[in-house]
């Protein structure tokens, strides 16, 4: 895991999207995105899982350094401080966050770029809890972590000690699978385990608590190579009769439709998706954690569908009459209500994980296997036979886009809309920039209006809706990102408030980040629903005492800039990204905007409102 | 590998009949508005806030309809039927492994009516024993969530033909005690403890047994109660939970002699 996520290659689309030859394609190992690790890389996870590592505490960075860890971030205290104690021989960065909530947002953030988990530490207690939250949002995004923990010794354990929690049970369900570590000569081969196993099939957060006395305690043996049992290791090929019952259901299909999920990304399967869709010359819609799966600049795709997806994807959803869902859990955002998602389609699902099978869509061709694998399968299966026909589909979706265009309003007068700001940013950075996000109307601005072509692009916390996501997340992303890769993070006022202290981190390590706060000083997204369902009372929901975020960015050391009209937009695009280093761009935007289209939640998609007198 | 492109095959398709909505709207409408390349001037007639567009009267509607579990319905259905079923789950016998499977049940609001757990013949195995009263849909997405818990070995559900039993403790009024044994006695059950003013009584059986049993000790005034839940095995030569190995009999230790239930 040497290296970064690369980007998926340039489609090679000359001709309308043809596939490229699969004999051509890049072998498997070639194909993953963490290329060969280097010989030295090698030599040194080798050591690391063979060597007598001294003490639990060793024997945990031992295991990290032989799953091939190069970051951790956390923060400090007395229960983990064997384990810091010894990270400090390491080779392994630690970046030192300003809240646990911070680290671990960067670590799932790190995780989700490099295509590997990410690790975050923290101590008992107070510390063990700040996690929390980020555990569950890396949970419900599915997103490999690992998290650390100190825990108080053994033989106080349940005593009500100073700073203990019970982190296993806390945090129990929020976890793929959590750990007590009970034994200094098990806690390396434990740590390796979860690492392995947070990463192993449909990936997810998992934890190793460590009792002090653990950490402490003498052990000489060695950590051994990071293994997932055997048990938690998906087939990754799905059963044949299944392939060929979903290929020809796909087959008599008139108005097939791809959905591909988050798990389309975290499967790695972007190249086969997309081959997929134009090789059959099928419409793709994505889910909002699948954005940057297909490229949004393709005619194919029609964007995102759900409650603020657009509304060509939500109609494309609503006729299909056959949906190929990959790597989706059908969330009650992306899917209104049940009873009239996709009402006419026959549902084909690729999912990794069998419990995600008709949990809250019934899938009529169930596929269960590995996302780029099954993919393939069911090119194949469906290449000898006759493709459907999609050509008038296809005709129709184009139809919609221009029926229902995602647009706004611009009163030079006025105040500045955020969808050009977001607009203003896409234009001026590179297409495979990295895009993290607050929770709120400038998370759905940031998706709308920003084209994302890359997978692992679009960072932000999708199933859990995590305000304070977005700097952390920047932090890890930058961190994990090749340098050449730019990092940008939209924020809400009220979203960056809540994790504003990384700031000192980004400031500390020098990471070059653009914050940019569109700043209505309401938490708008709650505005904008008492507006439209409780009568625009707006309680506790304006932020009028907001900061001025450009002198705060400046007391933390980054460089503040700031936007009040239009004429000021192009050139604090232009200096905050020639800035080297953090920026805050504090934009002050229309407050009264609000984002279109809407599907009201439990609704039908395809009755989404494009202004507040349609819900 | 059919080496067709995109572009080939829209021109030989687009004569082709639409297969798009059918219902009336948007599908022969022209288009109301040009994709936005940029943001529209604000006035003219877009809208004062939000989208341009047909609304949501104006568009085409699909008569389709599913159910509560997603499955494509006609819109008058009723109600989904629930049915009891036996799961049984062979899990790996560390700390911690029951809190998780009754608390993924909790968490996931799983109507759960009895749980039991206990060794099996394997070292470091055991198995629980869970009742549920749930829809078709969850039972199967109990099963799943289950078998994903990572302590978790196999997951079956049991056959209406397996062999259940509950126990259950009775503690009964002991003024008439010759009646309450021979109740006893009809149920093949025990007497644990027998005193001037109680008596306690053991029964096992099925659970219409047991319920049966209950009902015929009312008479002496029932005084406290405690129920194992159901626990449970398939019949014959049939697993249990799916691959399950045969444990061995006594003094059999050595691993060769394991059988598969499939050999
Ligand atoms: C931690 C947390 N608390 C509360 C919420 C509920 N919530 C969802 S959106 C939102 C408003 C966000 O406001 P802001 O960050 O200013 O963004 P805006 O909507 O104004 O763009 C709130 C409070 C949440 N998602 N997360």
């Amino acid at each position: 895991m040497t290296e970064p996520a690369t980007p998926d290659a340039e489609p090679d689309e000359g001709d309308g999207g043809g596939r490229t030859d699969r004999a051509e394609r890049p072998d498997e190992a070639d194909a993953e995105p963490t290329d060969e690790p280097t010989a030295d890389a090698a030599a040194a996870r080798a050591e690391a899982a063979t060597r007598s590592p001294g003490t639990g505490a060793n024997a945990v960075i031992a295991a990290l350094e032989a799953a091939g860890v190069e970051t951790a971030f956390g923060v400090q205290g007395g229960a983990i401080m064997p384990v810091y104690d010894a990270l400090s021989a390491s080779s392994i960065h630690h970046v030192t966050m300003a809240h646990e909530q911070g680290a671990v947002h960067a670590a799932d953030a790190y995780g989700i770029v490099r295509g590997d988990p990410g690790v975050c530490m923290a101590t008992s207690g107070p510390g063990a809890t700040n996690l929390v939250t980020g555990i569950a949002d890396a949970s419900m995004d599915s997103d490999a972590m690992l998290a650390l923990t100190g825990q108080v010794p053994s033989d106080m354990v349940g005593s009500d000690a100073f700073q203990e929690t019970d982190t296993v049970g806390v945090t129990a369900p929020i976890t793929k699978h959590n750990y007590f570590a009970s034994d200094s000569d098990d806690v390396g081969r434990t740590v390796g385990e979860a690492f392995a196993l947070a990463g192993t099939g449909r990936p997810g957060p998992t934890l190793v608590d460590l009792p002090k006395d653990v950490t402490f305690g003498e052990t000489d043996r060695p950590v051994g190579e990071p293994a997932a049992p055997d048990r938690a290791i998906p087939d990754a090929e799905a059963d044949d009769r299944q392939v060929e019952e979903a290929a020809s259901a796909i087959q008599r299909a008139e108005r097939p439709l791809c959905l591909f999920g988050g798990g389309v990304i975290k499967g790695d399967a972007t190249e086969e998706a997309r081959a997929f869709a134009r090789e059959f010359g099928i419409p793709v819609v994505t889910t909002m954690p699948g954005i940057g799966s297909f490229p949004e600049d393709e005619d194919l795709c029609l964007s995102w569908a759900g409650m603020h997806g657009t509304g060509y994807a939500n109609m494309a959803i609503t006729h299909t009459d056959c949906l190929i869902a990959v790597g989706t859990r059908f969330d009650d955002r992306l899917t209104g209500g049940v009873d009239t998602f996709a009402p006419e389609a026959e549902v084909v699902h690729v999912d990794i994980d069998p419990a995600e099978i008709s949990k809250n869509v019934h899938a009529d061709y169930p596929v269960i296997g590995d996302a780029a694998t099954v993919l393939d399968q069911l090119d194949a299966a469906i290449g000898y036979a006759d493709a459907p026909d999609t050509a008038a589909w296809r005709e129709q979706c184009a139809a919609w886009r221009e029926q229902y265009p995602m647009d706004y309003a611009i009163d030079p007068d006025e105040p500045v809309k955020p969808q050009f700001v977001v607009e203003a940013f896409d234009a001026a950075m590179d297409d495979d920039a990295y895009v993290t996000t607050g929770v709120g109307q400038h998370q759905m601005w940031a998706a709308q209006y920003w084209t994302y072509r890359e997978p692992r692009t679009f960072v932000s916390s999708h199933g859990l809706g995590t305000m304070g996501y977005g700097l952390p997340a920047a932090i890890g992303a930058r961190v994990a990102a090749d340098d050449d890769r730019q990092v940008i993070s939209f924020e809400g006022d009220g979203s960056f408030l809540m994790t504003i202290q990384e700031l000192s981190v980004a400031v500390r390590e020098n990471l070059d980040v653009t914050i940019v706060v569109l700043n209505n000083e309401y938490i708008g997204m709650v505005r904008q629903w008492q507006d439209a369902f409780f009568e625009g009372n707006h309680m506790a929901s304006q932020y009028d005492w907001m900061p001025e975020f450009d002198t705060l960015a400046e007391a933390f050391g980054a460089k503040g800039f700031r936007i009040d009209e239009y004429d000021d937009v192009e050139g604090v695009v232009e200096e905050a990204l020639a800035y080297d280093g953090p920026s805050v761009v504090d934009a002050h935007i229309d407050p009264e905007e609000n984002v279109y289209p809407m599907v009201a939640s439990g609704a039908a998609n395809g009755q989404f409102a494009l202004a507040e007198d349609q819900l | 590998m059919s080496e067709r492109t995109e572009g080939d095959r829209s021109e030989e398709e687009t004569e082709r009949s639409a297969g798009a909505p059918t219902t009336d709207g948007g599908t022969d409408h022209p288009a109301e508005s040009p994709v936005a390349e940029h943001a529209r001037p604000a006035g003219g007639d877009a809208p004062e806030t939000g989208l341009a567009g047909p609304t949501p009267d104006e568009r085409p509607h699909p008569t389709g309809r599913r159910d509560e579990h997603g499955v494509r319905k006609e819109p008058d259905h009723g109600p989904e039927p629930t049915r009891r079923a036996t799961v049984s789950a062979l899990v790996e016998d560390e700390p911690g492994v029951l809190a998780r499977a009754a608390g993924l049940f909790r968490r996931r609001q799983f109507n759960i009516e009895s749980l039991t757990v206990g060794p099996t013949t394997v070292e470091g195995h055991s198995r629980i024993t869970l009742v549920v009263e749930e829809t078709e849909a969850g039972i199967e997405q109990a099963k799943k969530q289950l078998a994903k818990l990572t302590p978790v070995i196999a997951v079956g559900e049991l056959s209406g033909d397996a062999v259940a039993a509950e126990l259950v403790l009775l503690k009964v009024r002991g003024e008439e005690p010759d009646k309450v044994h021979a109740i006893t006695s009809m149920y093949d059950g025990q007497t644990l403890d027998a005193g001037p003013r109680t008596i306690t009584v053991q029964i096992t059986g099925d659970e219409n047994t047991i319920d049966d049993a209950i009902d015929a000790f009312d008479q002496f005034g029932i005084i406290e109660i405690a129920r194992t839940g159901q626990t449970a095995l398939e019949r014959g030569d049939s697993p249990t939970t799916p691959g399950e190995e045969p444990g061995h009999s006594a003094g059999e230790t050595d691993d060769d002699e394991f059988t598969n239930y499939d050999d």
